[in-house]
């Protein structure tokens, strides 16, 4: 995935240097299995086999619809997910297996190499402290002195773009606005100075206003910063405006991934058209979007197959009974389609 | 803050004069003569009658009602017929060992009931979790009067290592306020436990884990102050029912407290002393009640915020 440059406008000539050593992150076959709802017996397997890489400084799109394991797979990267959870495959950072890892070395890597943010700001704030105290947590609890942490608070918020950060440091989360809170959540996540940032959709619980200054935060601290982003999303405007590669997911399997311009322009999985046909066209009037027919399968139910057969146009026999392999249609595009090539022939056909 | 205190001051006023009026009322309407049962079974009815008048029984309720008001701005609840001393120094005098109950059960019930809600609640569904809440189900099931006698029984007949009545030493304190405080620990864990689960599941918890803290510290520096705010109401309610429940300890180990006190004086119909024994702990009940708003507002800066808007 290394291998196609990404065309976004405002990526410096240091990113794309550091772009070409090995990634930060490989997730390869990624499984997590939940215990089934009410703990009865049987076993979900909310995330199937995903696959993708995290170069550094390179934002990462994972898209779907709810129950498509996007967020699961966010988790997993942190090693945050539910009690009872179990793992398979294997997630590599910097070259060592995550999985494998004993839960300290894990923890040691959370905040400080990894570093999380959440959906909804107000909730992901502890509404008791200040936010100048929890943003500097992190910082306080390796021993940094008292002074130099409210400093370095003080810096944070300001490079997460929260006014007069001197005075609003004291400030409690409830007295903060919702971009505001945002804004809080990422100076926190920046405290450990983290080398990849997992955003777990980040503006989905924001007014729109607010959205596109945040999304306009998140690049900069990729493009200046080079931080490496996974930022999951079920908003493709959200994923194209910020992703350079992006992971189409669909009942906790992978169905494309590959640069975000490939995938939204020439998608190479009927699902991925399918939601970019969702997309509603702000400038045109006659755009009304087709919606997406049939529900969604959940990892729970998902049918046989290729999960996304029972909603597909282009499904035939083999789709039911035959799960399609992940493979490389173009460079550095990989769909789990039977019959792309016929998707993207029929995409360049003039009609 | 003060506007707070002030509003919370006012309306204890009133509540304190409904309290007078309840208390007032209840004695009344109790059964029995109060004159010929002070005079005992031989006073003729002329003595009745004389004791009725210098009591001021025999005037028309409303005006009893509001000279018994009146003494009760002043505190002056009359004079412990029986014992002859002035009402209210005399329950005052009983108070600071019943206080030294209440303290000694609250210190217990809180260090005890914390440590094993927390224990409990930072894992639920644990076997710690589940031995927890069985036994605060059974204490809180217990009724007091028979833990009392149980433990004099075990501790103070079968092993003969606690003194089973009165004061006078530490060793005195310890069975009357380890009965008083089984079930207030009882609520303090089961209370703990349920809002440390609930909190354990917010999603600023999952933040703190995201940023590298261990359980423990995640536990002990985010979850704990979150989930003690709804405990501290409780303790703070609960400590006024304590005064309840002191009266049934203090009269099964002979503790010299206010609660036998009043149980003494109800049986022989001593007015002074029940008024004044009944509006003192509803005084006190107050004022727990008032500190407990405060430090939960102290506790939570989005209710501090309520407060001074």
């Amino acid at each position: 995935m290394t291998t196609r440059m990404p065309s976004h406008a405002g990526r410096t000539e240091a990113a794309r240097q550091v772009t070409r050593q090995p990634s930060l992150l490989e997730v390869s076959g990624l499984v997590v299995d939940l215990p089934g709802p009410s703990g009865g017996p049987e076993i979900v397997r909310v995330v199937d086999g995903v696959s993708f890489d995290v170069p550094a400084a390179t934002t990462v799109g994972l898209i779907g619809e709810s129950g498509s394991g996007k967020t699961m797979t966010a988790n997993a990267l942190i090693g945050l997910l539910p009690d009872g959870a179990e793992t398979g495959g294997e997630l590599r950072w910097r070259g060592a297996d995550l999985l494998t890892a004993t839960p300290a070395r894990r923890r040691a890597l959370r905040g400080h190499e990894i570093a999380m943010i959440f959906q909804d700001p107000l909730a992901a704030l502890n509404p008791t402290q200040t936010i100048a105290r929890q943003v500097g947590e992190i910082l306080r609890r390796s021993g940094r002195p008292r002074d130099e942490v409210r400093r370095r608070v003080i810096e944070l918020l300001d490079r997460a773009g929260v006014p007069d950060p001197a005075t609003r440091a004291d400030s409690y989360p409830h007295e903060f606005s919702g971009g505001l809170r945002q804004r809080a959540v990422i100076a926190m996540a920046l405290a450990g100075s983290p080398a990849l940032l997992l955003a777990d959709e980040p503006t989905t619980a924001l007014d729109v206003t607010v959205q596109s200054r945040i999304l306009r935060l998140l690049r900069s601290l990729q493009d200046d910063d080079g931080l490496a982003m996974v930022l999951v999303s079920h908003d493709l405007r959200v994923v194209a405006h910020v992703a350079q590669q992006t992971v189409v997911m669909y009942a906790g399997r992978v169905a494309e991934r590959g640069p975000t311009n490939e995938v939204l322009h020439r998608p190479a999985h009927p699902y991925t058209r399918a939601l970019v046909q969702s997309v509603p066209a702000v400038r045109t009037r006659t755009a009304i979007a087709s919606p997406l027919p049939g529900t969604p399968a959940t990892p729970a139910n998902r049918p046989s197959g290729c999960a996304f057969h029972p909603r597909c146009p282009l499904a035939r026999e083999r789709c039911k009974v035959e799960q399609p392999l992940i493979r490389e249609i173009a460079a550095g595009q990989w769909t789990a389609c039977h019959y792309a090539e016929e998707l993207q022939g029929v995409r360049h056909d003039p009609a | 803050m003060i506007r707070l205190i002030v509003k919370r001051l006012l309306i204890g006023v009133l509540v304190m004069w409904g309290a007078a009026s309840v208390i007032f009322l209840i004695v009344r309407v109790a059964p029995g003569d109060p004159a010929s049962i002070m005079l005992g079974p031989d006073a003729d009815s002329e003595q009745i009658a004389d004791l009725t008048a210098r009591l001021g029984l025999d005037k028309p309720m409303y005006v009893q009602y509001l000279s018994y008001l009146g003494d009760v701005v002043r505190l002056d609840f009359g004079d412990s017929y029986r014992l002859g001393t002035a009402a209210m120094p005399t329950v005052l005098e009983r108070l600071s060992a019943t206080a030294e109950l209440m303290l000694a059960s609250t210190a217990i019930a809180v260090i005890v009931g914390l440590t094993l809600g927390l224990l409990a609640g930072a894992r639920p569904g644990s076997i710690t979790d589940r031995v927890v809440s069985a036994i605060s189900i059974a204490l809180q099931s217990f009724p007091t009067f028979w833990v009392g006698i149980m433990l004099i029984l075990i501790f103070a007949q079968a092993l003969r290592i606690l003194p089973s009545a009165g004061a006078g030493s530490p060793l005195h304190l310890i069975l009357p306020a380890v009965t008083l405080a089984l079930p207030f620990t009882a609520v303090v864990a089961r209370l703990t436990r349920t809002n440390v689960a609930e909190t354990m599941r917010e999603a600023y918890i999952q933040t703190a884990r995201s940023k590298g803290l261990s359980e423990r510290q995640v536990l002990l520096g985010h979850a704990l102050r979150n989930s003690l705010i709804p405990v501290v109401t409780v303790v703070g309610l609960h400590m006024g029912g304590l005064m309840g429940g002191a009266v049934v300890v203090e009269n099964v180990f002979a503790w010299p407290g206010t609660g036998s006190l009043i149980v003494d004086a109800v049986s022989n119909r001593d007015y002074g002393l029940v008024q004044a024994a009944t509006f003192l702990i509803a005084g006190i009940v107050m004022v727990f009640n008032l500190v407990t708003d405060l430090v939960y507002s102290q506790l939570d800066p989005r209710i501090r915020l309520d407060g001074a808007s």
